[in-house]
C-alpha cells in the first residue's frame, strides 16, 4: 500500500529560518495520523507543502505516490481543510455544494446533501453567517464529499467550542470508516489526538523528534521510578528521553524496545499525553532544573 | 471552473449591466433631439462643404446634451480604470486574503487552470462591457463627430438669462488627445489592460487595497504617456508649411479703450479633424532680427516699427501692423496627424494595450504557478 | 442494540474498554447470540473514535470466540454466556473472599489490597502482551 506522506530530508526556508528542516517521515496509509507540536515548530508547513501550497526548498514529498497537485488526478485523491476552516463568505451553503460538484469528477453530491441535512445546515445561509462550527462541518463536507483516499487537516477545530469540537470529530471518523479514509490531522489538543489517531507525529522547532504507530509507541515507552541514580547507568537499549530527580528519587522516561526486568525500578506506562510533552521538551525540562537547584541546595 | 466564476462575479456583473442600461436609456431617449437638429441645420443632406451648416447645427445642441457629450466621454475613460480597481485587483487578491484560495487550489482544478479561466472570463466582461459603452456612446455623438470633421465648431452659447455657457472640449477632433481614448475601440484596449494591470497588482501584493493604488497609478501614468509621448510616433506624423497672411492666421486687436494692442499670430491650418503636434513659425528672410522661435511659440524680438506704439499716441494702427507683419513673410511649420489616422492609431494603440494585458496574464499565470502562497 | 461509551481518563486502552463493556453486556443477558453489535462505522462516528481501534476491539471478541463477523452485513454475537462459566465465577469469588479476609487479618486496608491486585492484574497483562 502506499504512504499517505513519505518526505525525505524535506526542508523549507524563508530568507535566513528554516520553517522545516530535515524532515523524513513516513505516514502509513490506512491510518489517522495526528501531527502534534508547539506554535511555530513547523506543522503548518508540512502540510502546506504536502497540499502542493507551497515548494520545498530541499529535499522531496510524495503524497500517495505523487508529487502534491501535480495535475487534477492528483488533486482529486487529497481533501484538504485548511486552519480555521475557510469558506466562501459570500456563498450559501448550497453553492459550496455546487461549487464541489463543479470542480471534482467523483463528487457525491447525494451524500453532500445528506450530510448538510444530517447537521441541520439552512442550504440557503451565507456561510459567512453560521457559527464557526457549522463553518468547519461546511468545509469538512465539502472535502469529503470530493472522495479523496487522504484526507489533511490543518488544526480545523482550534478555536471551536468542546461541543462543536466533538461533533467534528464525530462526522470524520464515521466518514473515515465508512470511505477508508487516511487522515493526517494536525492539533494542540492532545486528548483529541488520543481519541481518534492511531499514528503519531511530534514536530518541535521544524524537526521531526519522533513518528510511529500509537499503540507501538506506547508499549515501547515506560516510566521507570527508582532510587536515585545517574542516567548514564540505565542500559544501552533504554534510550532516556526525559529525566527528573530528587534527592533519593529518580524518575526516567526511556523508550526501550526490550523488557525491564531490573527489580529496582517501578515501571509504569505511558500515556499519550505524557509522551507527547515529554517529545514536546517543555514540563520534563523545566522540573528537572527545579530539582537540580534543590539538590544543590 | 466556468460556474464559480460566475457565481463569484455575479454582484459586479448586476451592477455594471444596471450601469449600463441607465446609460443607454439616457442616451436613447436623448438621441432623437440629436438627429432632429442634424436634419434641421441641412446637415443630413450636405455632401461637401459642410462647414456652415455644421457649425449650425452645433450651437443648436443645447446644454443638457453638451453636458451629456462630455459625461459620455469622461464616463468611458473611467470605466476601465474602476473594472481594473474593483474587478481587476480583488480577483486574486481577495482570494488570498481571505485565505479562500486553500478551499479554491485543492478541488479536482490545478490552479493554473483556475487562474486562467478567471482571468479570461472576467477580462472578456470588462473588454465586453467597454466595447458596450463605447458603442452606444459613439453612436450618440456621431452626429457631433460628424459635424466636426465637416469642419464645424462652436461659438459660446448663450444662456436663457444672458449668460455665456462653454464647454470645453466639446465638438474637438476625434483624434484630439482626451477624446481618442473615448472613441472606436481604444475603450476595449484601455479595459483590458486596466483590468490585467489589477489582477497582477493584486497577485504580486496579495492585499486588495494596495492593489487598488498601485493599478490607479499605473493606469493614470499610461493615459498620460500614452497621448503625449507614444501616440504621437506611432505612425510617422506628417508635415506642412502654410504661409502666413493678412486673411490667414495674422490678426491685430485693439482694444480702443485702453490702447493696448494684441498681435495674435494664430496656425492658420484649418484641416478639421487634424491632431496638431507641433507648430512653429518663422520668417521667410535668413536674416532674422523679428522673429525667434521658442518652444512655447513664437516671439516677435523686435515688431516691425509699424506695431510699436509711440509714447503719446493713443496706440497703434491695426492696419499698417498688420500690412508690416505680412511683408516678413512668415510661414508656420506644422507637425500633425491627420484625420485620416484616427482608425489606424485606434488599432495600433489597442492592439499594443491587448499584447500587454496578454503578458501581464501570462506574468499572473507563472507567479501562482510558483507555488509561494501557503 | 449495545451503546457504548468510553472513558478517557480510565487508564484502560479504549479498545480493551470496548471489549470489556461487550462481556459485561453477555454476562448481564442484555446481549444474547445472534444480536448485531453496531457496526464499526456508527460507534466511531458516536463515540468519535478511531475506526481500527473498533476493529481491534471486535477481532479481540472474535478471538475469544464472543462474536463472528459475515462479511458485507456486519458483526454479530455467537456465544451466550454459559453455566459454565457462571459457575467458574462462583468459585473465583469465594477465592476472592477468602484472600480479602486472610489479608485484613495480615493487617492490609482496602487501599493496599487495591494496589496488590492492580499490580497483579497488570504484570498478567504485559505478560500476556510479549
Amino acid at each position: 500500500m502506499t504512504n499517505a506522506i513519505e518526505a525525505r530530508a524535506l526542508g523549507k526556508r524563508y530568507g535566513r529560518r528554516w520553517a522545516l528542516a530535515d524532515c523524513t517521515l513516513t505516514i502509513p496509509a490506512g491510518h489517522v495520523a495526528g501531527l502534534v507540536g508547539p506554535n511555530g515548530a513547523g506543522k503548518t508547513t508540512l502540510i502546506s507543502l504536502a497540499t502542493g501550497m507551497l515548494a520545498p526548498t530541499t529535499g522531496t514529498v510524495e503524497v500517495l505516490g505523487g508529487r502534491p497537485a501535480a495535475g487534477p488526478g492528483q488533486l482529486a485523491r487529497v481533501g484538504y481543510v485548511a486552519q480555521d476552516t475557510p469558506t466562501y463568505a459570500g456563498l450559501s451553503v448550497a453553492d459550496h455544494l455546487r461549487l464541489g460538484a463543479h470542480l471534482n469528477p467523483r463528487w457525491d453530491a447525494a451524500m453532500a446533501r445528506a450530510r448538510i441535512e444530517q447537521l441541520g445546515l439552512d442550504p440557503k445561509q451565507k456561510a459567512g453567517k453560521l457559527s464557526g462550527g457549522q463553518r468547519a462541518q461546511l468545509a469538512l463536507t465539502v472535502a469529503l464529499a470530493k472522495r479523496p483516499e487522504l484526507l489533511i487537516l490543518d488544526e480545523p477545530i482550534a478555536s471551536l467550542d468542546p461541543a462543536a469540537r466533538r461533533e467534528f470529530l464525530q462526522v470524520l471518523m464515521n466518514a473515515t470508516a465508512e470511505q477508508e479514509l487516511s487522515v493526517v490531522m494536525s492539533s494542540h489538543q492532545v486528548s483529541d489526538l488520543e481519541r481518534v489517531s492511531d499514528y503519531l507525529v511530534v514536530l518541535v522547532a521544524s524537526r521531526v523528534r519522533i513518528e510511529g504507530e500509537v499503540d507501538g509507541l506506547l508499549a515501547t515507552h515506560h516510566l521507570l521510578t527508582g532510587p536515585r541514580r545517574d542516567a548514564a547507568s540505565l542500559t544501552a537499549s533504554q534510550q532516556v528521553i526525559t529525566e527528573s530527580h530528587t534527592g533519593r528519587q529518580s524518575t526516567f522516561l526511556v523508550r526501550t524496545s526490550e523488557a525491564v526486568i531490573d527489580p529496582a525500578w517501578t515501571v509504569d506506562p505511558v500515556s499519550l499525553e505524557d509522551l507527547i510533552v515529554a517529545y514536546m521538551g517543555h514540563a520534563s525540562t523545566e522540573s528537572a532544573e527545579i530539582r537540580m537547584l534543590e539538590v544543590k541546595r | 471552473m466556468i460556474w464559480l466564476t460566475w457565481r463569484q462575479f455575479r454582484p459586479q456583473a448586476i451592477a455594471a449591466a444596471c450601469a449600463l442600461a441607465a446609460v443607454a436609456i439616457v442616451l436613447i431617449a436623448t438621441r432623437p433631439g440629436l438627429s432632429a437638429d442634424y436634419t434641421a441645420a441641412g446637415l443630413s443632406a450636405c455632401h461637401a462643404h459642410c462647414a456652415t451648416a455644421a457649425s449650425i447645427f452645433l450651437d443648436r445642441v443645447g446644454n443638457f446634451d453638451k453636458f451629456l457629450d462630455f459625461a459620455g466621454v469622461l464616463l468611458i475613460i473611467v470605466a476601465p480604470a474602476l473594472m481594473g480597481l474593483f474587478w481587476g485587483a480583488p480577483l486574486i487578491a481577495r482570494e488570498v486574503a481571505d485565505g479562500t484560495h486553500r478551499i479554491a487550489w485543492n478541488q479536482s482544478v490545478t490552479r493554473t487552470r483556475w487562474t486562467i479561466v478567471k482571468l479570461g472570463l472576467v477580462g472578456l466582461a470588462a473588454i465586453a462591457t467597454a466595447g458596450l459603452l463605447s458603442l452606444i456612446v459613439t453612436w450618440w455623438t456621431s452626429p457631433i463627430d460628424a459635424a466636426s470633421l465637416a469642419g464645424g465648431s462652436a461659438q459660446a452659447a448663450t444662456g436663457g438669462n444672458g449668460v455665456h455657457v462653454t464647454f470645453n472640449g466639446f465638438a474637438e477632433a476625434r483624434l484630439d488627445p482626451v477624446i481618442f481614448d473615448a472613441r472606436g475601440v481604444a475603450p476595449l484596449g484601455y479595459a483590458a489592460l486596466a483590468f490585467a494591470l489589477g489582477v497582477t497588482a493584486g497577485v504580486l501584493l496579495r492585499r486588495t487595497l494596495p492593489a487598488m493604488a498601485v493599478t490607479l497609478v499605473a493606469f493614470v501614468a499610461i493615459q498620460v504617456l500614452m497621448p503625449n509621448f507614444i501616440r504621437p510616433y506611432l505612425l510617422p506624423p506628417s508635415h506642412a508649411t502654410v504661409p502666413l497672411s493678412i486673411q490667414n492666421g495674422i490678426h491685430v486687436n485693439t482694444n480702443a479703450g485702453s490702447g493696448l494692442s494684441e498681435i495674435q499670430l494664430t496656425g492658420s491650418f484649418a484641416k478639421p479633424g487634424t491632431w496638431v503636434l507641433s507648430q512653429a513659425f518663422y520668417t521667410g528672410r535668413r536674416v532674422d532680427p523679428y522673429v525667434i522661435v521658442t518652444s512655447s511659440g513664437p516671439e516677435l524680438v523686435m515688431a516691425p516699427q509699424a506695431c510699436i506704439p509711440t509714447p503719446g499716441s493713443s496706440g497703434i494702427n491695426p492696419a499698417d501692423c498688420q500690412s508690416a507683419l505680412a511683408a516678413l513673410h512668415l510661414r508656420e511649420s506644422v507637425i500633425y496627424q491627420p484625420a485620416s489616422r484616427f482608425w489606424p492609431l485606434q488599432w495600433i494603440e489597442t492592439g499594443i494595450y491587448l499584447l500587454l494585458a496578454a503578458g501581464l496574464g501570462w506574468v499572473c499565470v507563472w507567479q501562482i504557478r510558483r507555488k509561494r502562497t501557503p | 442494540m449495545i451503546e457504548f461509551h468510553l472513558n478517557s481518563r480510565s487508564g484502560v486502552a479504549p479498545y480493551l474498554q470496548l471489549v470489556r463493556q461487550v462481556r459485561q453486556a453477555l454476562r448481564l443477558g442484555l446481549l444474547q447470540a445472534g444480536d448485531q453489535l453496531p457496526t464499526v462505522k456508527d460507534v466511531a462516528g458516536s463515540l468519535a473514535i478511531n475506526p481500527n481501534t473498533v476493529l481491534k476491539a471486535y477481532r479481540v471478541l472474535e478471538y475469544e470466540g464472543l462474536a463472528a463477523a459475515k462479511p458485507g452485513v456486519g458483526t454479530f454475537v455467537t456465544k451466550t454466556v454459559s453455566d459454565e462459566s457462571v459457575s467458574t465465577h462462583k468459585r473465583l469469588n469465594l477465592e476472592l473472599a477468602a484472600w480479602v479476609g486472610r489479608a485484613q487479618l495480615a493487617g492490609l486496608d482496602f487501599e493496599d489490597m487495591e494496589a496488590l491486585f492492580q499490580r497483579a492484574v497488570r504484570s498478567a497483562a504485559q505478560e500476556e502482551a510479549v
